[in-house]
């Protein structure tokens, strides 16, 4: 009798260790899990090979990563090159997304934002719709004197952790006070939260004379009016696609730091500022598994973009798939 | 046979016992590290997830980052790292009585708000409809009971957020509109337990009453509740409950937002929901502060629950 048990318990482990050899596991981030949902099934039809994406936030994909329990983890934070090492990680950008300033104001269109008027809307000290502050750069506009109501996200996310940072690299004392966090006990009294995008694409919407941050994708997908936001040249750019792609081609991220670096607020007289990269985390020691998602990602770079952009999520670049490539190599996982 | 009976039957009854210990250890050990950090004081912080410079290095930290900032404005190493805490400047502060205070109050507006309708619900399909209409609604009641709770979150968000703004003024998420949707979800629990406990009124009593030349109103205060009234308090206390531990339903609609309300039209936050939206980018000590207002939460529900049972259900009884 205990021998079938164990012929039985031998076997079953067995097939569910060859099952578990056939997908290839990732958890983490979920910021970009519509896009990788999509390359997922993609890819799946193209190869048969499946691949599972759990979005459990970026934290715990961290922590997945470094208790080796997925073969790979997406992070919308990257991590540093000492960490990386500690734990025995490669680290490359996965996909670009860009981040909105979403507006409901009766009657006003092309609503202009600096980054001052950006900083002072999240730290509660602009009040109103006609504070100077943003009335200067909205000269046409007819600006109504009622009081603004911030919308954020109630819970933890990339979202925010990408827009803090934006905030931290355009303002000192924001960077001092509070920081790039994943969630964030915000200032002021004006503001409120919505629970997940879901809840701040409504709120928004619902509520007159609101101003939150919104990713591209959902804020396109709930017909919100973004505002142009003022970029590190001092030009307006509007939320689209191609200020996203000049904001992509301009970020700075360099394989040999593992491309540790968030490419908020880039250079460029055309770049989109509140964009965001997001990463995707890999266990040294299995380059087998490695080199099948890296194999993954390489055809998504070069067959998903399509997918991205109608998500609203930016490709990356030849130039930036290019190093990729060459880090690949380097670390022996192509 | 009949010893088989008896033991399924106790250790049933101590798997509950022992659930109930293993939840509260577990709850405790996750939450140790925020209980050593931050004492019994952690109840009466208002501060959330607040960094504060560590007290005995301050000045020099300051010192530090301005310098880092005037040197090299592109400083990479911004990028605080929450998973990685061995080399903060900082210490993050967390203290639990917003979301105490907010799962109190809305609660209590829950409460105040679905004692009366149900009250009356029952009433009226205990003593005054008719046995076809009774059927009706009672059975419209107890549908009401199975609708998940996201979806009230959703119908609460989207059709009655804009109606309490516009009514009441202030914000579309606020307190008032979570304690108003909990009051809906409870209404239902509240109705249909109040009406089984009136339904067993024996009718000799009520009888004897009306022959008396009492009327329908005065069976109902002098014969029906007092007789029901320990099904009544039942009901108000399983409604209680789950008004206490909804999570899904009122993080769409209380605001999320860490501060004490000054008007019940504030947006303010509850225990669940705090636990609920912070959970899945948590880590470290925040992620130890959550588990800490889960055992406030259990604590708390243990406490209103006992007392409601035992100071109700004694005079009750007396």
């Amino acid at each position: 009798m205990t021998k079938v048990i164990k012929i039985a318990l031998a076997s079953s482990l067995l097939v569910s260790g060859l099952a578990a050899n056939d997908v290839i596991k990732g958890s983490g981030a979920s910021f970009p899990y519509s896009v990788y949902q999509k390359w997922i099934k993609a890819y799946n039809k193209a190869t048969g090979i499946k691949v599972d994406y759990i979005s459990k936030g970026s934290s715990k994909g961290i922590k997945d990563a470094k208790a080796r329990q997925v073969d790979f983890a997406g992070t919308d934070k990257p991590l540093s090159p000492k960490v990386l090492k500690k734990h025995g990680l490669y680290q490359f950008p996965g996909v670009v997304g860009a981040i909105t300033m979403g507006y409901n104001l009766p009657g006003v269109k092309n609503l202009k934002l600096s980054r001052a008027a950006i900083v002072s809307i999240a730290n509660g000290s602009t009040k109103y719709w006609d504070d100077a502050l943003i009335a200067n750069t909205n000269k046409g506009l007819k600006l109504p004197h009622e009081k603004l109501t911030f919308v954020h996200r109630a819970d933890g996310s990339g979202t925010t952790f990408n827009f803090t940072y934006y905030l931290s690299k355009v303002d000192k004392t924001w960077r001092h006070k509070y920081g790039a966090k994943k969630s964030l006990n915000w200032p002021g009294n004006h503001h409120i939260g919505g629970n997940k995008n879901t809840g701040v694409a409504s709120l928004i919407k619902q509520t007159p004379f609101a101003v939150g941050y919104i990713d591209y994708a959902d804020a396109q997908k709930n017909g919100i009016v973004m505002a142009s936001v003022e970029n590190r040249a001092g030009n307006y750019i509007k939320p689209e696609l191609k200020a996203f792609q000049a904001a992509a081609a301009k970020a700075d991220l360099n394989p040999k730091k593992d491309f540790y670096s968030v490419i908020a607020d880039p250079k460029g007289a055309n770049s989109y500022p509140i964009v965001a990269a997001t990463f995707i985390l890999l266990p040294k020691e299995n380059p087998a598994m490695d080199k099948k998602v890296t194999a993954f990602y390489d055809w998504s770079y070069k067959n998903g973009q399509e997918i991205a952009k109608s998500l609203g999520f930016v490709p990356l670049p030849k130039s930036l798939t290019d190093k990729i490539h060459t880090y690949w190599e380097a670390k022996g996982i192509q | 046979m009949e010893k088989l009976f008896q033991k399924i039957s106790l250790s049933s009854a101590t798997l509950v016992l022992v659930l109930l210990l293993g939840i509260f250890t577990t709850l405790f050990i996750s939450a140790k590290p925020a209980v050593e950090a931050f004492g019994l004081q952690f109840i009466t912080d208002q501060r959330w997830n607040q960094e504060i410079p560590l007290i005995e290095s301050s000045d020099t930290v300051i010192e530090d980052s301005d310098d880092a900032i005037i040197a090299d404005e592109d400083d990479e190493d911004m990028i605080l790292d929450e998973d990685d805490e061995e080399d903060a400047a900082t210490k993050t502060v967390f203290g639990g009585l917003v979301p105490i205070i907010g799962t109190l109050l809305s609660t209590l507006i829950a409460l105040l708000f679905a004692m009366p309708i149900a009250m009356g619900i029952a009433v009226f399909l205990a003593e005054i409809a008719s046995k076809n209409i009774s059927k009706f609604v009672g059975m419209a009641i107890e549908l009401l009971a199975a609708i998940p709770s996201i979806i009230f979150g959703m119908w609460g968000l989207y059709y009655f957020a804009p109606l309490i703004a516009d009514t009441f003024g202030g914000y579309q998420v606020s307190l008032l509109t979570a304690g108003l949707v909990l009051g809906v979800m409870i209404l239902p629990f509240m109705a249909a337990v109040t009406r089984d406990s009136m339904n067993t009124t024996p009718d000799v009593l009520k009888e004897s009453a009306y022959a008396l030349g009492a009327t329908k109103f005065e069976v109902v205060k002098d014969i029906i509740f007092p007789y029901s009234k320990t099904g009544i308090i039942g009901s108000i206390i399983l409604a209680l409950g789950r008004a206490l531990g909804e999570t899904m339903a009122v993080a769409f609609l209380i605001g999320a937002v860490y501060s004490l309300p000054d008007k019940i039209t504030d947006p303010t936050i509850s225990i669940p929901v705090a636990m609920a939206v912070n959970f899945g980018e948590a880590s470290g000590l925040g992620e130890s502060a959550l588990f800490y207002l889960g055992l406030i939460l259990f604590v708390m529900s243990f406490a209103v629950i006992s007392f409601a049972k035992f100071y109700f259900l004694k005079r009750g009884n007396a």
